[in-house]
This record gives C-alpha cells, structure tokens and sequence, in this order.
C-alpha cells in the first residue's frame, strides 16, 4: 500500500474545514488524479499526502509507515521516498538549472556531496538526462530566472523525476504549459512511474488529462469525495455536477483558464537590496 | 571533477560545466588577491595566544568585573559624561553657526537669480557652486582627524573636540539643510521673492513653516550621533569619556575601563530616548 | 507621528505654541550650560596671536612633503590600511552568516537570543575601543586593526544578515526539507541563493565605511595611514602630515568608486 487514509481531516487554524473524513487507498504503482473545482481542498490534500501539514483529524499512512509517529530522522528518510511537483515551482531564482534538479537528491546525498555539488555539479549526465526527457536539455547550466514560467515548471519536474522517489505528488504540475507540452510532461510522469514501480497522485486542472492518463479518478468538492472511479466510469454527469459551483463548465486543456495567465504568482525578484544602514552616524550626511 | 570523468566518450551531452573554468579562474584570482593582503594587514592570529599577551589580556579582562566604584573615580566619571555631553552640544550649537548661513547661501530653492533670466545669473550659481564645494570639504575629513590637529594647536581637552565636532557637522548639517529646503514645497518661497521680498522673509515666511519638522528632526538625530563621536574623539585626547577610557585602558585598569564602558553603553541609550522624546515634542 | 494629535504646530510663523516654546528655552539653557561647563577661552581662541599661531599652523601643512621615499612609504601605509578594512570586513561577513543563522531563529529561541544579544554588544562597542583593546591583545599594529573592525563589523552584518534571512520568502528551502534534505544543506540551496546577492551588498557597503575607520584606528596603535598621521602630527612634521591626509581621502574615493561599480554589476 502506497497511501492508506482513514477518516482524514484538515482543520485550518482559522477554523476553515479544508478536508473532512477521507477515506483512500492507494496501492503501489497506481496512478491516480484528483479533479475539482478549486477551492475543493485539492492542495490540502496534496500537502498532508506529502507531510508538508500535519492532519488534524483521522490517520494516515504514507509507503507503509504513520509519518507523524516517526522519528526526525525516520521521517526525513520517509521524505526522501515522496517526491512532490509543486504548481509553482519553488526554486530561487539565481539558481541555475543544474543545481535545482540535483537538489531533488539532496535527501539522499550525504551531507559532503551537497556541499561538493555547489562548487562543481556532481552529477551533470543524471541531471541532463532528467530533463532531456522534458525537452529542455540546452537549458541545464542557464540560471532559473532566465526561463519562462512554463520552462520553470518542466525544471520542478525534471527534479521530481531525478529524485526517483517511490511516491510522487502532483499539485497542478503543468498548469503553465501548453496543450501538447502538457501531455508530454504528464507522458513522462507516467512512463517514470511505470518504469520503477512508482506511485503517482496528481491533482490536475483539465479533466481531459485526467481522464487519458490515469485510470483512477477521484472527484473533490468542499473537501468531501465526490466519487472515486476508474477513469472509464466517470460520465459526463458526474462532471457536471462535480463542477456546479463554477457553472458546471467542465474544464479542459481547450478552455483551462489557468493556462491564461500561466504561473498565478509572481517570481520573488531579486533586485539591488535597499540597504539599511545602520549606525548611519558614519555616513556623510 | 578529476579530469578522467571530464573527458568522458563523445556523447551528444554536454558533461562539463561551462561556469567550471570561470569559477576555477575567479577563486584563483581572489586567492591572489588575498594573501597579500593577508600579509599586509599582518594577519597571524597565533599571536593573540602568545604568552605575553595572552597574559596580559586575561589579566586585564579579568580585572573588568566587579567594574570601579570608588567614589572619587565615580566623581570623575560623572565629570567626564557631563562633559561629553557638553562637548556634542557645545559642537553642534557651533556647527549650527557655520552650516546655517551656508545652506541659506547655497540652496537654490532661495536663489533670486533664477526667478527671471537676469544679467548675473552666473554670479549666482558660482557663489552656490563654491558653497556646496566648502560644505564637501568640510565634512570629507573624519572629525576625529581634526580633533587629533586641533589638540595639537589648543592642546589636550574639550576645546579641540568641540571646534572638531563644528567643522565636520557644520559640513554635514549644511549639506542636508540645503537638501531638506530645495525638497520642500519651494512655491510660497519663490512667489516671495517675486514679490520682492529678500532672501530672509522669503526663507523665514515661505520655507520654513513647511521644512521646520525635518531639519529639527535631522539636526536632534545628528546630535545623537555627536554624543557617540565625542566619546570617540576622547581617545586623541580632545576630552571628556573617551579621553578617561584611553587612560584607563593604557594603565590597563580593568576595572575602571569597564565602569566606563557600561557609562558609555548607558549613555548612547540616554541620548537615543533623549534625541527621541527632543523629536516628539519639537514635532 | 503624522496621524497623533499635535499638541503644537510649525505651520505659520505666527502661531505661539507653549510647548516648543519651552522645549527652545530648554535647549537655547543646555547649550549656554555646555559651552560654561566646557569653560572654553574664546577670547584666546580668536586673538590676534593664537589667531596668526593658527595661521602658522595651516601654512606648514604646505606644501605636501613629496620626497620619492616618503610617498612609497605613504603608499604602503594606504595599502596596509586598505588591507586591513579589507581582511576585517571578510571575515566579518564570513563570521556575520555563522551569527545570522541563529539570529534569525533557526535554532530555536534560546540561541536566538542569546546571537542577538552578542551581536548587539559587537555592534554597541566602537570599532576604537575594540582597537584599543586588540592592541593589548595583538599588540602594536595593523592586525589589531583588522581585529577590531572585524569584531564591530559582526554586530553589523550579523544582524542585517540576520534580517535578511527573516525577510527571504521560505518555501524554497521548506520544499527541500520537505523531500527530506538536511537542513544545512537545504539552506545552502533553498535560501543562500535568495540572501546572498544582499550579504554581498551589505558588505561592500560597509568595506567603504571600513575604509574610512581603518584609516583613523591607527590612533591608537593599530597601523596603516592613521599611525603615520599620528606620528608625523605628534613629532610636528606638518608637511608629511598633510601628504597622509592627500592619501586618506584619495583611498576612500577610490575605494567608494570601486565598490559602486562593483554594485552596479551586481544588481544585473
């Protein structure tokens, strides 16, 4: 069993509900998404999957073992097995591309081959490779702001897939890139999962990606299971009704509004930093 | 990074980080740089734990605690804060003499000259030109470079700290009044000097009212930051708190060095709530 | 301050207000108090003799001693000053991160405080004193200098560093953590890339203040430029004294040239 759930539950600190009572399971080497409106609870779930947040109510079980019941150390190793794509990915921008997908094995690397990868990358054929298969290969020693959002996105990607990990988290993880481009990073997910065994969760915006490549989909709304369903059952209906709130308009690569204004947030921009001088007695006036 | 794996089979990656070589060049040349400068700066910290002076270091610190409080040297003490304080306000009540006539000159949000093309403009700007170049001279040289020349010609004692303190903050003074007045809304001054109103009334009338909180402001912080120099300017004899600690850690007298420095500590705190709560109520 | 209720205002010449009445008597009484207290002979200090003594004084600065010798001497004392705000700024930046880290909490509160609280006696003690000081500890020359520029430069950038790390968006090195790399590393490639290009600011920054104490901190025995004013000075060789000076400014321009171009590179 990949990820076993019993009655999970999220409860913000504000007293927002994001998740109640989910039952799931997911068993090694299933591919599985999860579509809804947003809102519907789908990066909480993502989160507590990745033992990003910690459940507020019910248990969970990630690869076999309660992360929260860990030691530190126990869990840092259980980590390392979990791989998530993040929708924004989160790499400083002065990184060069390298350096951000080697930092996918950091978890595993001894502590001396992070520090040696800064001077000289230690493992460049693995790195180029990685992202050869999302078609950015020229791009490996440009530095991360040089790239578009959609580049940048393919790059979390490529370091998810160099991480090998044994359980990989999606949370809208091709939002910023163009129809055919989608469909081949989801490609390449999915062929990176087969390949070692892997188990994928993916929470997607365009239900027609769901559909082509997972047999599994989960519905989402306010936080509750709409339905879980191999991907053939799920009828035209369903959809509707899953997306109600948003006007029962069943997104699509064709219509996804997120690909309009590609990444939602905003680069952090390093500029010239305002210096603050302190002890400015010294400065002349 | 040996060279064995650099030179790898011909493949269509690359398997060489192009930045390599940069980065190998550029530590190369900061290593090169910095020995000697190492060197320069004598840079051996096997010396801090030489006999001698390990001795001579731990006997003095172990001296700091409990700090002096004789009260003749608490006398002494009292008398040498009182007369720091004496000596950043005597200084900048003379620096204030040198910097406000020269801003009134050198601000050009009070130049008549420039109201209407008239046949000495030119005078104008040379004499603000000239003005601002005294103001950059004035303050270019450390206050603590004039106080060690003025002890020379006045001798040791406040005299030389307070015409130090004069010069340098009559310098940065005039430059920032002259700053604070042309970033002020200059229209009520300039419709004055149309009317022909002199320089005085125009300043008095049209500037001041709208730029009063930011130079008292700024002229309050900077004498926060004399009461810090003055201190400072003790150690090349020009008196006061600094000149006490000088003497005191040159006899290597722990204790009273670390009276003094703990009235040092408490008397930038005084000065800050002091110039803070000065701000508040001249706001 | 704008949006309390002022008890007085500076707007119109006119207007009568108690309270800066009261504060001006106050300070116009505190300055008379000082220059009595200070009981300083202006009477001396502008006659017509200790006027001419002063005179004298500005002539012998002119002209700069500019034998071949003594400015090749001058020059190594700029060099060795420049040396030393150079080696103490780097090694304050270097010892500036080790303090930032705990500083900025992430090794708990306790070592939180207890960063912040040394790096605010670092920064509290003027680079002088600590020079002073070093001098017992190093003994005579420029190494005490570095020293001591080093030791109050910690207290600043540690704490500006400190900031720095505090203000720097989180989620790249969370991210990390959260595919179970160690926190030493995750910093390394989570946060060092956001903060560094500001550590490298700060510091330039503060290399040009350096300069500027570097130069005077030999006063009191720590070498370089200042050292040689104070000798030339206290043996009244007003002449070389002033080619010192020449030399003073000329570094800090130099330097201050330098380090904006340095900075204009940096921001692209």
């Amino acid at each position: 069993m990949s990820i076993v759930t019993h009655q999970l539950g999220l409860e913000h600190g504000n007293g927002f509900r994001a998740l109640h009572g989910l039952n799931l399971k997911l068993t090694a080497g299933e591919r599985v998404a999860i579509i809804g409106p947003s809102g519907a609870g789908k990066t909480s779930l993502i989160r507590l999957l990745g033992s990003a947040l910690r459940p507020t109510n019910g248990r969970l079980e990630l690869l076999g073992e309660n992360p929260w019941q860990q030691s530190a150390a126990g869990l840092r190793q259980l980590r390392t097995r979990i791989g998530t794509i993040h929708q924004a990915p989160p790499i400083p921008p002065r990184l060069r591309v390298i350096t951000a997908i080697l930092a996918g094995r950091l978890g595993r690397w001894p502590a001396w081959k992070g520090l040696l990868s800064l001077l000289y990358p230690v493992d460049i054929a693995g790195a180029q490779q990685a992202l050869a298969r999302l078609d950015l290969a020229d791009r490996l020693f440009e530095r991360c702001d040089r790239l578009s959002g959609g580049q940048l996105q393919r790059v979390g990607i490529a370091r998810v897939l160099y991480q090998q990990p044994d359980l990989i988290l999606a949370d809208e993880p091709v939002s910023a890139l163009d129809p055919i481009l989608a469909d081949a990073a989801i490609a390449q997910i999915v062929a990176e999962a087969e390949q070692r065994g892997a188990t994928v969760l993916a929470s997607l915006h365009a239900v027609d990606l769901a559909l082509k490549w997972f047999p599994r989909v989960i519905g989402l709304r306010s936080g509750q299971l709409a339905f879980d369903l191999p991907a053939a059952e799920v009828s035209t209906d369903m959809l509707r009704d899953l997306y109600s709130s948003e006007g029962s308009i069943v997104p699509t690569q064709a219509n996804d509004p997120a690909l309009l204004h590609a990444l939602t947030e905003p680069l952090p921009e390093i500029t010239d930093p305002k210096v603050v001088r302190l002890d400015s007695c010294r400065g002349r006036g | 990074m040996s060279s064995g794996q650099l030179a790898a089979e011909p493949s269509d990656f690359v398997v060489r980080d192009p930045e390599a070589r940069r980065r190998l060049g550029t530590t190369l040349i900061a290593l090169v740089i910095l020995w000697p400068l190492l060197q320069l700066a004598e840079f051996r910290p096997a010396v801090l734990f030489e006999a001698g002076n390990l001795k001579v270091m731990t006997g003095f610190l172990a001296g700091f605690f409990p700090p002096e409080r004789g009260p003749e040297f608490l006398g002494l003490l009292f008398k040498a804060t009182l007369e720091t304080l004496a000596i950043a306000t005597a200084g900048i009540a003379l620096a204030l003499l040198i910097a406000v006539p020269l801003a009134i000159i050198g601000t050009r949000a009070l130049s008549i000259s420039s109201i209407g093309p008239g046949p000495d403009r030119w005078r104008g700007n040379v004499v603000r030109v000239a003005c601002r170049a005294l103001l950059t001279v004035l303050r270019a040289i450390p206050e603590i470079v004039w106080a060690l020349m003025f002890v020379r010609v006045l001798g040791l004692g406040p005299a030389a700290g307070v015409l130090a303190l004069a010069i340098t903050y009559g310098g940065m003074l005039g430059k920032v009044y002259t700053e604070i007045l042309e970033s002020t809304d200059t229209r009520p001054a300039r419709a004055l000097l149309q009317g022909g109103s002199g320089r005085i009334t125009a300043l008095v009338y049209g500037l001041i009212p709208n730029a009063a909180q930011e130079l008292t402001s700024y002229t309050v912080y900077r004498w926060e930051c004399a009461v810090r120099a003055s201190v400072i300017m003790g150690f090349v004899g020009a008196g006061g708190l600094g000149q006490l600690m000088d003497q005191s850690m040159k006899m290597l007298n722990g204790g009273e060095a670390s009276a003094i420095l703990l009235m040092f500590l408490a008397l930038v705190v005084l000065a800050d709530a002091l110039s803070s709560a000065l701000r508040k109520a001249l706001a | 301050m704008s949006d309390t209720v002022q008890p007085c205002t500076s707007r119109g010449a006119g207007d009568f207000c108690l309270t800066c009445l009261l504060t001006s008597a106050g300070l116009l009484a505190a300055v008379i108090a000082s220059f009595a207290y200070l009981d300083i002979d202006f009477s001396a200090l502008f006659s017509r003799e200790s006027a001419s003594g002063m005179g004298d004084f500005v002539a012998s600065f002119f002209p700069p001693e500019a034998a071949p010798a003594f400015l090749q001497k001058t020059a190594h004392g700029a060099l060795q000053t420049f040396a030393t705000a150079a080696v103490g700024t780097l090694f304050a930046a270097l010892l500036g991160v080790f303090f930032a880290l705990p500083a900025a909490g992430r090794m708990g509160e306790a070592p939180r405080q207890l960063a912040r609280f040394a790096l605010n006696v670092l920064r509290s003690v003027p680079e002088l004193v600590w020079a002073t000081l070093m001098v017992l500890a190093a003994g005579l020359g420029p190494f005490a200098g570095t020293l001591a520029l080093a030791l109050h430069t910690i207290g600043v950038l540690g704490r500006l560093f400190a900031e720095a790390i505090e203000n720097v968006p989180s989620t790249a090195e969370l991210s990390l953590r959260q595919a179970g790399s160690g926190s030493a590393v995750a910093f390394l490639y989570g946060t060092l890339p956001l903060v560094w290009p500001q550590f490298i600011a700060y510091s330039l920054y503060r290399l040009e203040m350096n300069i500027r104490m570097a130069a005077v901190l030999g006063f009191v025995g720590a070498g370089g430029l200042g050292q040689m004013l104070y000798f030339h000075l206290s043996i009244f060789q007003q002449a070389e004294a002033a080619t010192v000076l020449i030399a003073m400014l000329l570094l800090v321009l130099a330097v201050d040239a330098a380090s904006n171009l340095l900075r204009g590179r940096l921001a692209t």
